[in-house]
């Protein structure tokens, strides 16, 4: 909680005024304003991811005494990945001084917010989720699915599992069956997905489970009767390991249920007992305490007791690694910024020139203290995913292993159909195309 | 049913007029130009899309007697409609689209209020409930609605009226107003009118209605179709003008409790008790929010705090329905007959 919110909030107590943004104070400070959940059925990511960003702020204030002298603030607002939450929580939230970045972790809320975050010139930042055609930076300026948007996310996945059955080629004839949680985010590869049956000539069944998806079985039932050679869960929260727990009890074998990048963490399998060993899962993150800027985490912040997530079981865990990484994201693309517009406190805009540039090669991943933890980024003005790099983890019961190298995903297939869905989004709002000289300048 | 005093003219030293002139003077005249962006936009917008939401239903179960936990499908109805006659049909004004969602609403209303021909209380509920859960089913199942959006979200157009837009915060709140307040004018003549009379009547008791000439059946029929026409626009409000994109899922079971309670705390068969209940729905977790941040954000995080306030924000509506069962209306007309015998002392 930051002084000035808390100024603002004494004037609401006082019955003043409802909002009355305070005039911009301190000088040197880069303001989150954090949009997160920390209860409802999502509240295991909520906790995790916002508990992972917060904390990787929080080492770079006490390590490095913020970015270059700039100190980081945050405060949140609890949207229980709900819309409307959550644009009550953007609207109380955005009169503080100095907003860097909007990361709602919710395709519902930045669904509402590209319009009000684009007349703002803030960039919003949807790490591993969000609007895929956001990708193309000509179109939406201000978005960035960081690392892997979810087309590449499904190329990922279908390229892994003609690996294991022998080459692309071999999905011919294959019957893979998509279990989607019935929400945005879950909806949003369903196009994908019968494109690349088509094009590899695999069957596809897609079958929706109602949000927030604790009761499985008749969706079980017919995954039964189809028999297919691999089921695809694209869960989220409460629905994973019911999904794994009904599969055991259908009968489908877990070595053959592929989990997507929202269904990929310890609090997805731990409820599932026994009937999640075995299962693998798409991540761009490692889980695990052994990398260089975990540790420092754990020895600046917890050992102090200033670590954000309460249960420390849960430090390394997918999702807070995904917050530290996200953490990393966001600080580097203002320290990228900052080498252009000076070492001070940048607008919304200037932020938006430092993501556009966040080039992080394994080199310098490695000199961040994450070398293995995510393998790199590079996000152009055109390219607002930065082409992150996927790996494949298995849970043993206890942690997750890694049995896979650093996967691609085919962006080069990818890129024409995320062009045409952004084109048509350009046309139905009367978008002009950006050209790099357009993203070059950055209003201060 | 419980039976409820109708909207009876409170014993007040002003005539109404006055008072409903001022506030829409006020609510015209001077709001738009104090007010900011997070008033307009977290506060005033969602409070005229419930209220209005919260005039339809109170037509239909204070007014008419029939209880409805569809309200959200009806809200559904009226976005989706308004969405695609804007999208498909080309040239239409905005104006148009909205009144034929209206109209889509009221038909799909007609047919899940077919049952309370037969039944009553809460067996009518529970079948409203496959109203509530058609819907969602149909707009998720069938893409054409969305326009084959990959997410199942739709994008509002620009909110225009012969050329004018009202896209900005301020704007948007205008537009709502005045859709709110004529179709809350336009309610206040019907239930005036034979027609309310009518409602009154089936809602006390049916069979002495039957008697009286009360066309029954007709009168169901027309509830339903009416009520679900203003919640259908109260849908438009909501996805048009307040959020700006929705998805199917935003017009859930919770939606449509949280219309029921804002008439129930509000006042059943009361107009002025639909802007109540709304209000208090709607500004009072935000108050208890902020309120509870600011004295215990250091302590606790966010997560521990928003448990704390649903139970206080439960704990107060029960002990307020308890001290006051018939709704905050009556405790403004208790206030305001005690503040005029008062002033009439002295």
């Amino acid at each position: 909680m930051t002084m000035l919110s808390k100024f603002k909030i004494a004037a609401l107590a006082a019955g003043v005024a409802l909002t009355i943004a305070l005039p911009a104070a301190h000088a040197d400070e880069q303001y989150f304003p954090l949009q997160s959940y920390r209860v409802g059925p999502y509240a295991a990511g909520g906790t995790g991811f916002f508990g992972g960003f917060i904390d990787y702020l929080n080492l770079v204030n006490t390590r490095d005494g913020g970015v270059n002298g700039v100190k980081l603030t945050w405060s949140e607002a609890e949207t229980q990945y709900e819309v409307e939450r959550g644009v009550e929580a953007y609207e109380r939230l955005k009169s503080n001084p100095n907003v860097a970045a909007w990361n709602p972790l919710s395709v519902g809320i930045a669904y509402a917010m590209i319009d009000r975050i684009t007349a703002d010139k803030v960039p919003l930042i949807t790490i591993n989720h969000g609007r895929t055609d956001s990708t193309d930076g000509r179109v939406f300026p201000y978005v960035f699915p960081l690392l892997l948007n979810p087309y590449s996310e499904t190329s990922g996945i279908v390229n892994y599992i003609a690996s294991k059955e022998g080459g692309l080629e071999s999905l011919k004839g294959k019957k893979i069956v998509v279990l989607y949680h019935g929400s945005p985010y879950g909806k949003e590869t369903i196009p994908i997905y019968e494109l690349l049956a088509e094009k590899y000539g695999f069957e596809l069944q897609q079958i929706e489970v109602p949000h927030p998806g604790n009761e499985q079985q008749s969706q079980w039932l017919t995954i039964r009767r189809a028999k297919p050679d691999y089921v695809v869960l694209r869960g989220w929260g409460v629905m994973n390991p019911v999904a794994l727990k009904t599969a055991a009890k259908t009968g489908f074998p877990v070595d053959h249920i592929i989990g997507n990048v929202w269904s990929n963490s310890e609090e997805d399998v731990i409820p599932a007992g026994d009937a999640a060993k075995g299962y693998t899962a798409i991540t761009t993150q490692a889980s695990g305490t052994e990398y260089p800027v975990v540790k420092e985490i754990v020895s600046t912040l917890y050992d102090k007791g200033q670590g954000n997530l309460e249960d420390k079981n849960r430090i390394g865990s997918v999702y807070h690694n995904l917050g530290i990484v996200n953490g990393i994201l966001n600080v580097e693309a203002i320290r990228i910024a900052q080498e252009k517009f000076g070492k001070r406190t940048l607008t919304g805009d200037e932020v938006r020139w430092g993501f556009e540039h966040l080039q992080l090669d394994p080199a310098r991943v490695e000199a961040l203290g994450a070398k293995n933890l995510f393998h790199s980024i590079n996000v152009t003005w055109d390219n607002h995913e930065g082409n992150g790099y996927v790996t494949f983890q298995q849970w043993d019961g206890k942690k997750w292993n890694v049995v896979s190298d650093w996967i691609a995903p085919d962006w080069a297939l990818l890129r024409p159909i995320i062009e045409k869905s952004s084109g048509a989004y350009a046309a139905e709002k009367g978008i002009k195309l950006r050209t790099a000289e357009d993203a070059e300048a950055a209003t201060n | 049913m419980v039976s409820i005093a109708s909207d009876l003219p409170v014993s007040s030293t002003h005539p109404r007029w006055l008072i409903r002139a001022a506030l829409l003077a006020i609510a015209y005249l001077v709001i738009p130009f104090v007010g900011t962006s997070y008033l307009f936009e977290a506060i005033l917008l969602p409070f005229l899309a419930l209220s209005l939401a919260g005039v339809g239903l109170n037509l239909l179960t204070g007014y008419a007697g029939q209880v409805s936990l569809g309200s959200a499908a009806f809200m559904a109805v009226g976005a989706f409609a308004a969405y695609n006659f804007n999208l498909r049909v080309e040239g239409l004004p905005l104006v148009a689209s909205i009144v034929l969602a209206g109209f889509s609403a009221a038909a799909i209303g007609i047919v899940f209020g077919l049952p309370s021909l037969r039944l009553k209380g809460f067996y009518l509920a529970v079948s409203t409930l496959a109203a509530q859960f058609f819907v969602q089913w149909a707009l998720t199942k069938f893409g054409w609605f969305s326009n084959n959006s990959a997410s199942g979200v739709i994008d509002a157009p620009p909110l225009a009226i012969a050329g004018i837009g009202f896209e900005s915060a301020a704007g948007r709140y205008l537009f709502a107003l005045t859709i709110v307040t004529v179709l809350t004018f336009l309610t206040l003549r019907l239930v005036a009118s034979q027609t309310g009379r009518n409602f009154i009547a089936v809602r006390d008791n049916e069979t002495a209605a039957r008697i009286i000439g009360v066309p029954v059946l007709r009168t169901k029929l027309l509830a339903f179709a009416i009520s679900s026409f203003i919640i259908g626009i109260a849908g438009v409000l909501w996805a048009f003008a307040y959020l700006r994109t929705v998805e199917p899922a935003g017009f859930n079971l919770d939606r449509s409790f949280q219309v029921l309670f804002i008439i129930i705390i509000g006042g059943l068969a009361s107009i002025r008790g639909a802007f109540f209940g709304a209000a208090l729905i709607v500004v009072f977790p935000l108050a208890l929010s902020r309120l509870g941040a600011f004295f215990l954000g250091d302590i606790f995080d966010s997560g521990v705090l928003d448990m704390s306030q649903r139970i206080v924000l439960g704990g107060l509506i029960i002990l307020f329905l308890v001290l006051e069962p018939d709704g905050l209306v009556a405790l403004w007309g208790r206030s305001v007959r005690r503040l005029g015998s008062v002033f009439g002392r002295s």
